[in-house]
C-alpha cells in the first residue's frame, strides 16, 4: 500500500470514529430522555475533530488524561460503544464496571488513564506520566485534554510550569469551546487566545483549527514527536464548539442568536466528509452509507449494553484498596 | 535508566540493632527502600538540598542520583504528578515540608489519590507515600505546627500512619512505602532529634497499634510526641501507684480499634492524649466506637487535646500551654481512677 493509500484508509477510519462519536453522543441525550441513564453527562458533539485527530497522533505505549467531557477521546482510543453504554448505565460491563459513570471512561489498556471530573485535576497525572517515561527511558509521551475554563484553575499553570522546567515529554491540548461551563470565555478570562499561555512558561503555543481534523493531527503529531524525542512539551489551542450545553440539564440560552450556526456551518464532519470526496477517497453515497452503518452499531450496542448486570455495592469494595 | 521498573529484590537481609535518631531512621528507611525499589523516588520542595528543611535526605541525591527530585512550589500539581508517576510504574514518595500545607493539595488528597483506583474499577493501584512534616513545639507559629493527623481520616481510599519513635518511623515508612495504595506518612518536627534503638530491616504491618507500655488501672491512647509525653505522665503516675497502659495508635486508617477496646476492657478507663483539637479527630473516633460497644466503664472517658476554639500561638510559653503536657495527661488520669 502507498503512503497516500495508507493515509487515506487512516482518513476514512477517522471519518468513521468521528460519525461514531457523534451518533454515540446523540444516542446517550435520547437514553437520558428515555430515562435509561441517571446523573448527568457532558457531550461533546461538534468536538469530534480534537478528539480524533489528537487522538491518532499517539503511537503504542502513550498514554493520555481527559475529562468528564471525554466519551470523544474514550471512543477515539478504541473503547466501544457498548463498554461507553454500559458505563453510562452502570453495568459491570461498563469500561470501569459502572463504578465511575459518564465522567470516568478509562481503559488502561488503551493508554487512557484517566477521565477526570475535577476541572484541571489531569493536568499534572499527565506530567507525572510523562516524568515517568522521562526517568524510566522509555521513548513515550502523554497527552492531556482540558477546557478553556481549566487554563484558568492552579493546576493548569502547576503542571505547564514542571513540564517546562523538567523537560517532560508531554502535550497540553486546550479544547477550546468558547465555554467555561456557562461563561463565555471573555467573561471569566484575561486572554483571548488561550495559547498564548504557553508564553511565560517558555514552550510553543500553537493555535489550531479544531474544526479540520487533518490540521488537528498534524499539529498533535509534530508536538508529540517533539515532546518524545526530548524537545520538551507544547500547549496546542485547539478552537471548536460544543453544540450542547455544559450539562445534560444546560440548554445554552446564554448563546449568542445564531452562534450555533455559524459553527455548524463549519462541523468537522462535514468538513473531513467534503475533502474526502474531492479527493475521491470517500463519494457521498458512501458516506452516507458509513454514517448509516454506525447509527445501526451504536442502536445495537446501546441494546446490548442494557442486558447486562450491575456488582452489587459490596463487590465494588475491591476497587477501593489494592492491598 | 531503564533499570528504574526493574522488580524489586527479596529483602531478606536479618534486622541489625542500630542507635540512630528519629530523621536518621527515616533517611534509613528511605535509603532501604529506595535501595530495594528501582521504582521508589523522592520528590517535594528542596528535597535535595542540603538534605532538605528536615534533614532527612541527608547522602540520598548521591546515592539515588536522578531519584530525588526537587519541586517546584505546588503542592497540589506535584502531588498530582506523583499520582501520574504512581499509575505508570513508578513509587514516589512526595515530602510535604509543613502538614499545614496540605490543603493546598487537597483535591489531589481527598478527590484524586483515594479514588483513582476506585471509579476505574480497580484499574489503577496508586502506591503513593505523601511525607509530611507536622507538629507544634518548635516556635514556628499558627499556620506551621498543625499535626493535621485527623483532617483527611474519614476519606476511604487513603492509608493514614504516625511515626512517634526512631524505630517505629522507620519500619512503618517502609511499609508505607511498600503499600499499593496512597498513604499518609506523619512525622513530628520535635521528634527528629530524638535518639532511640531500630532494628534496621524490619518493616511494619499495617494497621495495627502498638502497647508500649502495660498498665491495669487506665488506658491512654497517643500518636506522635504525645506518645512520649503520655510515656512520662505514666512514669509519674507509677510514682504514686497508678499503673496506666500507653498505646501508640500509629494506624489513624485503618485504626486499631480492637488493640485500643481489648485495653480498656481490661482498665476500664480511657485516657486520650491527643494533639489536635478533639472534634473530628481520631480520639472522638475512639470514644464513639467505643460508646457502640459493651465497656464496663470504671470511669467516663477523657481528652487531653488542644484547648477549645484557641489556636496554637508562636509565643513560646504559650505555645507550650497549648499543646498537651505529661503533667495534663496525668491530671487527667488523675480524675479518672478518682485520685
Amino acid at each position: 500500500m502507498t503512503d497516500t493509500a495508507a493515509g487515506a484508509d487512516r482518513r476514512v477510519g477517522w471519518y468513521h470514529q468521528m460519525w461514531t462519536i457523534r451518533l454515540f453522543e446523540e444516542k446517550v441525550q435520547e437514553l437520558f430522555m428515555g430515562g435509561l441513564i441517571q446523573g448527568t453527562t457532558h457531550l461533546c458533539q461538534g468536538q469530534e475533530a480534537v478528539s480524533v485527530g489528537a487522538i491518532a497522533a499517539m503511537t503504542k505505549g502513550d498514554v493520555q488524561t481527559n475529562t468528564y467531557r471525554g466519551h470523544g477521546e474514550a471512543l477515539a482510543l478504541g473503547m466501544t460503544p457498548e463498554t461507553g453504554f454500559a458505563e453510562l448505565m452502570g453495568r459491570a460491563t461498563g469500561g470501569s464496571k459502572g463504578v465511575g459513570g459518564s465522567m470516568h471512561f478509562i481503559d488502561t489498556s488503551l493508554g487512557n488513564i484517566g477521565a477526570n471530573a475535577i476541572v484541571g485535576a489531569g493536568l499534572p497525572i499527565a506530567v507525572g506520566a510523562a516524568l515517568s517515561f522521562k526517568l524510566q527511558g522509555k521513548p513515550f509521551g502523554a497527552l492531556t485534554f482540558f477546557g478553556d475554563g481549566a487554563t484558568n484553575i492552579g493546576t493548569f499553570h502547576e503542571a505547564l510550569n514542571m513540564a517546562a522546567v523538567w523537560k517532560t515529554p508531554v502535550v497540553f491540548i486546550i479544547v477550546n469551546n468558547l465555554y467555561g461551563e456557562y461563561s463565555p470565555q471573555m467573561t471569566t478570562t484575561s486572554t483571548v487566545d488561550l495559547a498564548r499561555r504557553a508564553d511565560p512558561h517558555g514552550m510553543p503555543g500553537i493555535i489550531v483549527d479544531g474544526q479540520d481534523v487533518d490540521e488537528v493531527n498534524k499539529v498533535v503529531s509534530e508536538a508529540l514527536e517533539r515532546a518524545r524525542a526530548g524537545g520538551g512539551p507544547s500547549l496546542l489551542e485547539m478552537k471548536t464548539y460544543r453544540y450542547r450545553g455544559h450539562s445534560r440539564t444546560d440548554p445554552a440560552k446564554y448563546r449568542a442568536p445564531g452562534e450555533l450556526d455559524r459553527w455548524k456551518e463549519r462541523d468537522p464532519i462535514t468538513i473531513l466528509g467534503a475533502k474526502l470526496a474531492a479527493e475521491g477517497i470517500l463519494s457521498t453515497e458512501q458516506q452516507q452509507a458509513a454514517q448509516a452503518q454506525v447509527q445501526a452499531d451504536i442502536d445495537a450496542a446501546a441494546e446490548r449494553a442494557a442486558t447486562a448486570p450491575t456488582l452489587s455495592l459490596e463487590e465494588t469494595r475491591q476497587y477501593v484498596y489494592a492491598d | 535508566m531503564s533499570t528504574l521498573t526493574e522488580p524489586a529484590p527479596a529483602d531478606d537481609a536479618a534486622p541489625v540493632a542500630v542507635e540512630l535518631t528519629y530523621r536518621e531512621a527515616i533517611n534509613a528507611a528511605l535509603e532501604d527502600e529506595m535501595a530495594a525499589d528501582p521504582a521508589v523516588v523522592l520528590l517535594g520542595e528542596d528535597v535535595n538540598a542540603d538534605g532538605g528543611v528536615f534533614k532527612t535526605n541527608i547522602g540520598l541525591p548521591e546515592k539515588f542520583p536522578g531519584r530525588v527530585l526537587p519541586t517546584p512550589i505546588c503542592e497540589n500539581g506535584f502531588m498530582g504528578v506523583a499520582l501520574g508517576m504512581s499509575i505508570t510504574g513508578m513509587r514516589p514518595v512526595v515530602e510535604i515540608m509543613f502538614a499545614d500545607f496540605l490543603p493546598t493539595a487537597g483535591d489531589a488528597i481527598i478527590n484524586q489519590l483515594p479514588k483513582y483506583r476506585y471509579m476505574s474499577g480497580g484499574q489503577f493501584t496508586v502506591p503513593v507515600t505523601v511525607r509530611i512534616s507536622s507538629g507544634g513545639g518548635a516556635g514556628f507559629g499558627t499556620q506551621h505546627s498543625a499535626t493535621a493527623e485527623s483532617w483527611f481520616m474519614a476519606q476511604p481510599g487513603m492509608r493514614i500512619v504516625t511515626a512517634s519513635s526512631p524505630q517505629s518511623a522507620y519500619e512503618l515508612l517502609r511499609a508505607a512505602i511498600r503499600n499499593n495504595d496512597p498513604v499518609l506518612f506523619y512525622e513530628h518536627k520535635v521528634l527528629y532529634t530524638r535518639k532511640g534503638p531500630v532494628e534496621r530491616g524490619t518493616i511494619s504491618d499495617v494497621g495495627t497499634a502498638r502497647v508500649v507500655r502495660e498498665g491495669t488501672d487506665l488506658t491512654i491512647v497517643a500518636t506522635l510526641l504525645m506518645v512520649e509525653r503520655a510515656l512520662a505522665a505514666a512514669e509519674a503516675l507509677a510514682a504514686d501507684g497508678i499503673s496506666a497502659e500507653v498505646i501508640d495508635l500509629r494506624w489513624i486508617r485503618p485504626l486499631d480499634h480492637a488493640t485500643v477496646e481489648a485495653s480498656v476492657r481490661k482498665t476500664g478507663r480511657l485516657v486520650i492524649a491527643e494533639e489536635q483539637w478533639h472534634e473530628g479527630g481520631w480520639g472522638a473516633t475512639i470514644i464513639s466506637k467505643l460508646a457502640q460497644t459493651r465497656i464496663p466503664w470504671k470511669a467516663s472517658p477523657s481528652a487531653v487535646s488542644l484547648p477549645h476554639d484557641l489556636l496554637i500561638p508562636y509565643s513560646p510559653p504559650l505555645e507550650a500551654e497549648m499543646l498537651p503536657s505529661a503533667d495534663r495527661i496525668a491530671a487527667a488520669a488523675r480524675t479518672a481512677v478518682g485520685r
